[in-house]
Order: structure tokens, then sequence, then C-alpha cells
């Protein structure tokens, strides 16, 4: 653990406000994260002095609005150290486009009634319904990876379903379990039999330092919104021959390379998958965030959480003894700061009500992941999940809020 | 903590822990049907035995928050020996208590709700609305399906 985290707060307009008369204890970051001003800054600067519309503009501020939407496209490559630079990097307006992106881009053109692709048992409803709305219409078969009880991939029957598929997508940090995924081992396996490689970096990119040439995959999703940037952007890295055999999702503006009455080509380079006016200011505020987050140092700030989520994990086994159940794994092997709680006898949305009046913001609810609640026989849980302003005074306030809605539900 | 007070009032604890009407009936002769709510799960059965047109049974299962199955139980006790008009009548206070009907008219007179006005708290907290008219919908379900037989 290095660093003094505590004037990192200061960085953080919301932080200062009370809710119900309580200090904001922000514990859903896994949702989305708080803002620094930094952020808030950038995007009203861009609104204040070059707001513009980007590309072919020919007079000053267009310039420097488009330079400032590429440089953001640049930023993001390199922090995730995209070894083709901010060609292979697309943006999209959160994880969830990014998604439909490749499973409409490449999906459509690659699967078929004699393909299949290897989805999991643990993914965000993200990385489950474009699929199975692309095989409504395809007809391609969709094999899963189970979880086992302590929490993990069961990667016994991995090679099993690799088999003869075309490509598999798994998330890197798991929103509802912690569970961080072995992502370079399943991609060394996937790769070793010719299947694509696809990760949901929407915690990942967000808590973890990523480097994609490292992990040995073809393509991760994430948006800005989960990584101290604003909603309404995100990104997909895909290496240049996956892009390659990918077709545009979206048509429209400045996606094109020629349209007449007889129809269209597409632009020759990644333009082809951005249709119409991108979020500027949000890609302005991206770039921020990125930035905010390196002069952290993404290994600090990940070894932050990590001592924060040991600690919650350590003190959460006072609570309602015998009654409350981590949904997740139990130590920080393999697992980062969004902890699943189950507490016997009371439902998780009164347990965020009674919270809430402590100024604690958890998230009760399936999480956009019912298939793995279903396969806890839960139909929600309690999530409390960090962000690198957290402290060890949150928790304090954590366990007093947990055991008072115990108290009173019991 | 005054509007936490106001919602999880005495009344809706002793109806969440100690639920009435808990229980399934044989269908037939009673008739049943399933609510949810698909945003955070909650699910209540509803089962009805009617004694020409009164409620001479009614029980309830289901899983969910302390809003959703206090309200079941309020429902089936207030239901429970009534006549389906003084239900829907019922149905219709409690949607107007609840502000999902908000057509100008009388005020909502609490006092004839009896126990059930101790839901009335629920307001502040815009999202619990649905959890608290989850029963109250299921049960329309249940005697809308015998008004009106396939």
């Amino acid at each position: 653990m290095s660093g003094d985290f505590s004037s990192l707060r200061s960085d953080i307009p919301q932080l200062t406000r009370e809710v119900h008369g309580r200090r904001l204890v922000y514990l859903d970051s896994a949702a989305t994260s708080l803002t620094p001003r930094s952020v808030i800054e950038a995007m009203d600067q861009y609104y204040e002095r070059h707001h513009s519309n980007v590309h072919r503009a020919v007079y000053l501020t267009a310039e420097e609005a488009t330079a400032a939407f590429e440089g953001a496209r640049a930023d993001i490559a390199s922090f995730i150290s995209a070894p083709g630079g901010a060609e292979e990097v697309v943006f999209t307006h959160g994880t969830t486009e990014s998604f439909n992106l490749i499973a409409h881009g490449w999906g459509a053109r690659h699967l078929g009634p004699d393909s299949a692709i290897v989805l999991t048992e643990m993914e965000h409803h993200a990385n489950l319904v474009p699929w199975f709305q692309l095989r409504e219409r395809l007809g391609f078969e969709i094999r899963f990876l189970t979880v086992t009880d302590d929490f993990r991939l069961d990667l016994s029957n991995l090679d099993e379903l690799l088999h003869g598929a075309s490509l598999i997508s798994f998330t890197g940090i798991s929103n509802v379990l912690g569970t961080v995924n072995p992502v370079a081992e399943i991609a060394k396996r996937a790769h070793a039999v010719g299947v694509r490689v696809v990760v949901d970096g929407a915690q990942l990119v967000a808590h973890h330092p990523v480097d994609v040439e490292a992990l040995g995959i073809d393509a991760i999703c994430f948006g800005a919104h989960k990584m101290m940037g604003p909603t309404g952007i995100g990104a997909v890295w895909a290496k240049r021959d996956m892009w390659a055999e990918m077709d545009p999702f979206m048509g429209g503006g400045a996606m094109i390379a020629d349209v007449s009455l007889d129809g269209y080509v597409p632009a020759p380079d990644n333009r082809r998958f951005e249709a119409g006016t991108p979020p500027i200011a949000e890609a302005v505020g991206f770039a921020a965030a990125i930035r905010y987050l390196r002069g952290w140092d993404m290994a600090a700030l990940q070894a932050h959480e990590d001592t924060l989520t040991a600690e919650a994990l350590r003190r959460l086994a006072d609570v309602a003894p015998g009654r409350l159940r981590i949904i997740g794994p139990p130590t920080l092997d393999q697992r980062a700061g969004v902890i699943s709680l189950d507490l016997d006898g009371v439902h998780p949305h009164d347990i965020a009500q009674v919270l809430d009046q402590h100024g604690v913001c958890v998230r009760p609810g399936h999480h956009c992941a019912k298939p793995l609640m279903k396969r806890f026989g839960l139909s929600a849980t309690v999530r409390v999940s960090f962000g690198p302003y957290n402290t060890s005074s949150d928790i304090d306030v954590l366990i007093d809020a947990l055991t008072a809605a115990d108290a009173m539900f019991r | 903590m005054d509007g936490l007070d106001d919602l999880y009032k005495d009344i809706i604890l002793d109806h969440y822990r100690s639920p009435r009407n808990r229980g399934e009936l044989p269908v037939p002769p009673a008739m049943s049907a399933e609510g949810f709510n698909p945003l955070c799960g909650d699910q209540v059965t509803v089962y009805v035995t009617l004694d020409g047109d009164t409620i001479s049974d009614i029980k309830i299962t289901g899983t969910g928050c302390s809003i959703s199955q206090a309200s079941s139980s309020l429902m089936s006790a207030a239901v429970k020996g009534k006549t389906t008009s003084f239900a829907y009548d019922r149905l219709a206070v409690f949607k107007r208590l609840m502000t999902i009907d908000d057509t100008p008219g009388e005020p909502v007179n609490v006092r004839e709700l009896g126990e059930m006005a101790a839901l009335q708290g629920v307001v502040q907290f815009p999202a619990r609305i649905k959890c608290a008219i989850l029963a109250w919908n299921t049960l329309d379900q249940v005697l809308s399906t015998h008004a009106s037989p396939q």
C-alpha cells in the first residue's frame, strides 16, 4: 500500500455534501464513480471555449475541438497500452453499446447456424442480451462457463467449450461477486484453438492497471463513468485485425467515405464505427479522468482499494455472525472491491433503505446479472463497492449502519 | 431518523415478521395470480376463494422486502370476509394513498383504511411505492380473471 489518499477526497465535490443530515458515504462505485473537479472543469472549459463539431471544419475552435477529441482517443489507447495506438480505439456511448458494436459488428459477419460462442454465467446483461438478440436472427449456439460454489469461473471444461467456437466474451471482474477472472489464461487457451477473445472491462479498466497486449486479448469494452469520467461515453479497444473483421453497426453521418442515391461506401478507417456527432465534451472529460487516475497511479489506487476490501471483508465477518453471508470470494485472493451481501431474514431493499438514512449509498438488486443471482438462489443482494476516494472511516459507518438495519428487522 | 420511522412503522414490521393469511389454497376451487416486481425481484402469489361475491378465504405466498410482504399481509386482513366490491373500493383508495391515482377528488380518509394506513409513509420513498402496491395489483388480477372467465 502506498500513498496517502485522504487528500484525494477533497478533489471530489460531491463528497462535501450531506444526505439526511449525515456525511455522504459513497459505496456504489461499481454502478458509477464520483467525479473529480478536474473532470468537471475540463468539460466546462470545453463548452465555454472550444465547443464546435469535430472533423471537417476549418475554423480555429473546430480544430481545437477535433484535437481534444482525437487527443482523448490517444489518451485512452495509451492508458490500456494499445499496441496499435489511437486507431484501435472506437468511441461508443458506454460499455453496453460497446458490446452491441462487437456483437452486431463482428458477430453478424461471423456467426450462423453452425457456429458457437462462449459466454459465462457471471456476465452482466450487457454481455448477454446483445448476443441473445443476435442469436434470434442467426441461430448460433451459445455455451456458458459456469460458476463454482466458491465464486470462480469453472475452467475445467473450458477447452471443451472452446472447441469449435469462434469467440469467447467474459468479464475481467465480476460486478456482483468481485471475482477477478484469469483473463490472460483464458485468452491463451482460446487463442490456442483460434477463438477470438473479448473482455468486459467495465470494472477491470476502472480499478486495475490494464495492458491489453500483456493480457493477450482481442478486444475490451469499458465506459468512462465507472472510471471517474462522465456518463454517456465509452470505448471499444480491439486489435487492428479484429476491427478489419467488423462491419459498421450504426449508419449515418461521419462514418462514410461516399454516399449517393445508389448507396454508400463506409469510411476506410475506424471512423466507420462512429456514426453521427460524437459525445465531444464527454470525450474531453474521459481524457481528464484518465489524467486524474494516472496522476494517482493505477497500481497505487488498486493497492488502496485492495487494502479497503481486505479490511471490509475482515470486519463484515463480525456483523450478524452466521447470518451475513458474503456472496463472493471471502479473501483478497483474486478479488476486487465489489462485495455482495446477503443478510438472512432481511431483504436487500430494506437494508439499503436504512443505510441511506445513515448517508450510505449502496445498491440493492440483481445488478444486471440475473443468471448469476439464480445460480446462487438469490433474487437480490446488497452490493458495497469501493472507489479511490473511500476510506477506512467509510467502513466504520457501513458496519454501524448494517448493524442498525439488522437490529431493526431481525 | 423521522423518515425511516414513518416508513417502517411497528405495524409494518409486525406484519413483516408475522404475516397474516400466509399460505396456499387449492386451485380450483380457489383462484390465484402471481405478481412480480421485475426490477427488484419481489414476488407474491395471491389465492382467493369466493363464496358468491364474498372473499371467503385469502392466502398469500411470496418473497420480497418488508414493504411488499407487510402490504400483502395487511391487504389480506383488510379484505378477508369482505365483498369483492369492498376490495375494489379499498384498492382504489390505496392507489390514491400511494399517489398512483392522482385524479382530483375527495381526499383519502386515512381512518377508514385501518391498519393499512400504516403504509402512508411509503409515499415519501417513491422507489418503494411499487413494493407496497404489488399485492393489490395481484389481487386485482385474481378478481378480474374471475369477472371475465375465459
